[in-house]
């Protein structure tokens, strides 16, 4: 006991050390970032580069001033840049988190039915895959009309086309995990007379979590992808795709307002991985070299 | 009695690799049998048949007077493979109490079985641990205490120490005797290692390869409890020497020992 009372504050002070590099080295990247795009920018308006396009103050809008634009009003009338796009932010998260789960509940569904059965998999994979090749700006407007046609809420159909991203890399994922357990690790649960559920729950469900959750970190963010997309032929005009719509017909005035949207946009995004990853974390207990 | 009547066994792969033929083995109540011979002898399924692992293309086993599968239904097999095979999310405990708790016993009665199970294999105080962070032998008791703890009538281990150095497997060899004596449970042991075979048996069985043949069953009279001066014995050498010589006997054995 003695050893671990000495050791915990060490340890700490390691992994706050830790956390201090990794914050550290974010911010490096950024300043890097933030560099290559004020030095092309200087330099392709100082030559006059045209290829791949004009460098000029609407194609690269200097940073400072996107965000600077966040903190404006786009007319005297409007409320802060920011405060309209967070607002819609939320609007948005709420399509893309119930289309997240709907994604992955029935694409964990789907992979568990299709890993239960070699025949269902060989019936249904190649449907699976196929259903991912089709656009989901056809997809969006059907899903839209069947939705409206029974009166459900513009905002669910937005979710339902999110989803459609979401459960094809859980579904692909289940279907792998599910069938990682090792040989022996199966052999030992039959010779405890285990049931298929049994071992479906208590060893191939376990086994799955660190590629289900690798397939979650994708869904997340391809939601945010999904809402934004489905917005338009659902005509809302409250969420981020809206903004992006309005806000890229007043482009060659405004350019900032567009950039801004998106740096909006990323963080939404950013914000839904890091909620994975900390589920993540929390759920999955695994050799420190497993996690991936 | 016996504990395992293997009739006229014979196991036929797909493709027609025939893994073992003909073998008659009974074992008895208490005892602990090495199966020992050749890589592609078909001893560990030999073992995997016993355990209902592997369904035999003819032949019959039966455990306790019951069919195998009825055996392993009544959770009569404990069984430890040459991995730890644990669950890496699961704590040491939750890895132990798993066969107990699929056989649905209660909380409390499982976390006392479970604290005896690891006072037995000296892993007190390791149960909050997960397996990633103990040694490999340690992995390997952990294994043991699972397949212990719920009193399995036959113990079906399959080269259990075979990844471990030499002497942590002596160590190990040691301690599951002890084991052994204190559970009175009849064990079936899969092994490469001569010395181990003799040193833990009291009957080893002696197969040749291709097709998968019992050639000499030896009968090991070392007395007990067994030592680390055991292996110094003139007998056990003399023994570990008739085993040997039964392996070469057995033929397509390229062993120069």
């Amino acid at each position: 006991m003695a050893s671990v009372a000495v050791e915990r504050p060490v340890v700490r002070a390691v992994e706050v050390n830790r956390a201090g590099k990794r914050v550290g080295l974010l911010l490096v990247v950024l300043a890097v970032i933030w560099g290559l795009w004020e030095g092309i920018r200087a330099l392709g308006i100082h030559y006059g580069w045209t290829w791949p396009f004009t460098v000029d103050a609407t194609s690269m809008p200097h940073i400072h001033d996107m965000i600077w634009a966040l903190f404006q009003r786009p007319n005297p009338q409007a409320p802060l840049l920011v405060v309209t796009l967070l607002k819609a932010a939320a609007f948005t998260a709420r399509e893309a988190a119930l289309g997240f789960a709907m994604g992955a509940v029935g694409g964990f569904v789907l992979g568990a039915l299709l890993a239960h059965s070699r025949v269902m998999q060989r019936g249904f994979l190649p449907y699976v895959v196929a259903s991912q090749t089709v656009p989901i700006l056809a997809i969006a407007p059907m899903v839209v009309i069947w939705f409206t046609s029974v009166h459900v809420t513009a905002w669910i159909s937005v979710a339902v086309i999110a989803s459609y991203l979401t459960f094809f890399p859980v579904a692909i994922a289940t279907l792998r995990g599910l069938q990682a357990a090792d040989y022996r690790a199966v052999e030992l649960m039959r010779s405890y007379a285990a049931s298929r559920w049994t071992v479906l729950w208590k060893l191939r469900f376990p086994t799955a979590l660190p590629y289900l959750f690798t397939a979650l970190k994708v869904s997340a963010t391809a939601s945010i992808v999904g809402a934004i997309i489905g917005e338009s032929p659902s005509s809302i005009a409250g969420g981020l795709g809206g903004a992006i719509l309005n806000f890229s017909q007043y482009y060659s005035f405004q350019p900032q307002n567009l950039w801004a949207t998106n740096l909006i946009a990323a963080l939404l995004g950013i914000s839904f991985f890091v909620i994975v990853v900390i589920a993540e974390k929390i759920v999955v207990r695994r050799a420190p070299e497993h996690v991936g | 009695m016996s504990v395992v009547e293997i009739r006229r066994v014979t196991k036929e792969f797909k493709g027609g690799t025939v893994a073992v033929q003909g073998i008659d083995l009974e074992i008895e109540q208490g005892e602990f049998v090495s199966l020992i011979g050749p890589s592609g002898c078909g001893k560990s399924t030999l073992l995997r048949i016993i355990g209902d692992l592997v369904e035999p293309t003819s032949g019959t086993v039966t455990v306790n007077g019951k069919s195998a599968r009825q055996a392993r239904r009544n959770h009569d097999y404990g069984i430890v493979f040459q991995d730890a095979v644990l669950y890496d999310w699961r704590t040491v405990a939750k890895n132990v109490a798993l066969p107990l708790e699929l056989a649905g016993w209660d909380r409390e009665r499982r976390s006392r079985r479970v604290e005896e199970m690891l006072d037995l294999v000296e892993l007190r105080g390791f149960s909050d641990h997960h397996p990633w962070q103990l040694s490999g032998g340690m992995q390997q008791r952990v294994a043991i205490a699972r397949a212990l703890s719920f009193d399995p009538a036959l113990l079906l281990m399959d080269e259990p120490f075979g990844a471990l150095d030499e002497m942590t497997r002596e160590r190990l060899n040691a301690e599951l005797l002890d084991i052994w004596e204190a559970s009175r449970s009849t064990v079936v042991f899969v092994t490469h290692s001569i010395a181990e075979a003799v040193f833990l048996s009291t009957r080893v069985v002696v197969m040749s390869a291709r097709p998968g043949r019992i050639s000499k069953m030896i009968p090991i009279d070392l007395p007990q409890p067994r030592t680390a001066s055991t292996r110094e014995e003139p007998r056990f050498f003399e023994l570990a020497t008739e085993v040997r010589e039964a392996l070469h006997l057995g033929g397509h054995v390229e062993m120069t020992v």
